[in-house]
């Protein structure tokens, strides 16, 4: 058998935390299911604002059109491409976890937690840049098939450039809460259930509380709160302010990241 | 070098691994024995540090697994062979695994060519047969070319083809000096490449010997005796101290003297030996002797030993 390999076990931090980085995002890329959930994201962005272009703004009464936030209406594939975030985000964690492969993973890295981080810098990297790119190509194809000048806004327009951002942020969070939750709870189904039951499930339970309540806890709930970054002008009064919503939403994921984090060397796999 | 030192494992109150102490010596090949559920594979996860002991420790080379930062270099093991993510490639998956600890890709394609598996390395694990999961598996683990391994039952559920190939990678993994610790539960597994055995049940340690030793020991040697005048002889055996029983074919078992001091006793007293030869025991029937109150599930011993007694 041919030595080729001869290196110490004990190698500076610096390059250690590269390696690792190296090797997630070997994972991440090498997988079908990145580019299939990717691939679908970006066309539910894109599609669904060609789309809002060309029906939305004939159906809108002159008050509506006055109250209606351009940029909201163009990043309306956001809704259904958060599914496509969630799910890659969780599937990180939860695909080794189902498959076995993680015993392998942490059998080459012992330091679970650089993984886990390592996990979730080359999920955020990714997101950010897919989701951020994909908003901005929706905002341009929602004006390139808007007719007239009804809801038509510029990306000069104040808190625009911002708002378009802001959905990609959101994508990247939303990830980073699915990935957490899949820490948590290790199994696929469970997590990406949670973490649908949690952005869907309060808005749900909301519209059967008292008017009290909802004004109350209502701007708090996750996908709320996360929303609100997106949202260009016209911001409704009970609602969070943009980067406070986006912060808010931040903490959930935040939570979850970091029961992930304390779980994670204590559990046995 | 391995070594555990009371390493215990409960899971509530059900004990997995109790008390257990053993040195896997270097450069040698090391059998991990015993009965299916007898603790085997958990100790293997405390070793790799994916399983966290209740109690004790165990250290690989003198230093906690975890504490490695490129294991790879030091440890390979073969776990389980469906360990790996069945959408991605074999040479991706092996891939994966070396940039984490900062090895090439040419090493990957490597220890693919040694495998036997460069033919498939571009096609999914998913489709693997589990021959070819164990050699990927194998393959990982001498990814970082380390000085020791660890493989649990890597035979398990091979074809005949698949077993030869194993056990002639574990011939050339000894004879390049390196520290395996092969686990199975069937002594004929091991008894063909190991140097010393361990061998547990229900998570405790029976036995942590040398496989000449363990042949030495056990109720399984005799002597077997035949003489014209047979309690004659039996008479002087007893008078000496050694342990006598008649056999139906009118020979003796004779155990508790050697066949030198029976030759000498014949001899003194005139008597005639028409045959004295010296019995060991297989080292299948002293593993199944040591571990037969530890099966957790017996057949009817009727039944076993008929089917063993060949």
């Amino acid at each position: 058998m041919a030595t080729t390999v001869s290196t110490p076990s004990t190698e500076r931090r610096g390059a250690h935390v590269a390696e690792v980085l190296q090797s997630e995002f070997c994972k991440f890329r090498s997988v079908r299911s990145t580019f299939w959930t990717l691939s679908t994201a970006v066309l539910f962005n894109i599609a669904l604002a060609g789309l809002a272009a060309i029906f939305i703004p004939g159906n809108l009464s002159a008050h509506e059109q006055s109250t209606t936030d351009p940029i909201r209406l163009s990043l309306a594939g956001v809704h259904l491409s958060q599914i496509a975030f969630g799910v890659l985000g969780t599937l990180i964690v939860t695909s080794e976890y189902g498959t076995g492969m993680i015993r392998a993973t942490f059998a080459a890295v012992p330091q679970r937690r650089l993984v886990l981080a390592g996990k979730a810098i080359v999920f955020a990297a990714t997101a950010l840049i897919v989701g951020t790119a994909s908003c901005f190509a929706a905002y341009a194809t929602f004006e390139a098939f808007l007719s007239g000048d009804r809801v038509r806004s510029s990306i000069g327009d104040p808190g625009v450039v911002r708002a378009i951002t802001g959905g990609g942020l959101y994508l990247v969070v939303l990830g980073l809460l699915g990935l957490g939750l899949g820490t948590i709870l290790r199994s696929s189904t469970g997590a990406i259930a949670t973490l649908f039951a949690l952005l869907f499930v309060p808005s749900i339970l909301l519209t059967l509380m008292p008017q009290a309540w909802r004004s109350t806890i209502g701007p708090f709930v996750p996908m709320q709160a996360g929303s609100q970054i997106f949202v260009a002008t016209h911001h409704e009064p009970d609602n969070l302010g943009a980067w406070t919503g986006l912060g808010v939403f931040s903490l959930y994921a935040a939570a979850a990241l970091t029961l992930g984090f304390v779980l994670i060397n204590h559990r046995d796999t | 070098m391995i070594e555990a030192v009371g390493l215990t494992k409960r899971y509530g109150r059900a004990a997995a691994v109790e008390d257990l102490s053993f040195v896997v010596p270097s450069g040698q090949v090391t059998g991990f024995l015993g009965p299916n559920g007898a603790g085997k594979s958990t100790t293997m996860r405390l070793i790799l540090g994916l399983d966290a002991p209740t109690a004790g420790r165990v250290t690989v080379n003198g230093r906690p697994y975890t504490a490695y930062r490129r294991p790879l270099f030091e440890v390979g093991a073969l776990l389980e062979a469906k360990a790996a993510h069945g959408g991605r490639s074999a040479f991706n998956h092996l891939l994966c695994l070396a940039l984490s600890n900062g090895i090439s890709r040419a090493r990957v394609a490597d220890v693919l060519e040694l495998v036997g598996l460069d033919g498939v390395a571009g096609k999914r694990v998913g489709g693997f047969s589990l021959g070819m999961s164990q050699r990927l598996g194998i393959a990982a683990a001498l990814l970082g070319d380390p000085q020791v391994l660890i493989l649990d039952e890597p035979v398990n559920g091979l074809d005949p083809e698949g077993v030869l190939w194993i056990r002639t990678l574990v011939k050339s993994l000894a004879a390049d000096g390196r520290t395996v610790l092969l686990s199975s539960h069937l002594m004929s597994e091991v008894a063909i490449t190991a140097d010393r055995l361990i061998i547990i049940g229900r998570g405790r340690l029976i036995a942590h010997t040398s496989v000449t030793e363990l042949l030495r020991t056990g109720s399984g040697n005799f002597l077997r005796v035949r003489s014209p005048q047979r309690d004659q002889l039996t008479e002087r055996l007893r008078a000496r101290g050694a342990s006598v029983t008649g056999q139906s074919d009118d020979s003796l078992h004779v155990s508790g003297a050697s066949a030198d001091v029976v030759g000498e006793i014949a001899r003194e007293h005139g008597l005639i030996l028409q045959e004295l030869s010296e019995h060991h025991a297989s080292l299948e029937q002293r593993y199944l002797e040591l571990t037969g109150d530890a099966v957790d599930y017996h057949a009817p011993t009727h039944l076993v030993s008929s089917g063993n007694r060949t």
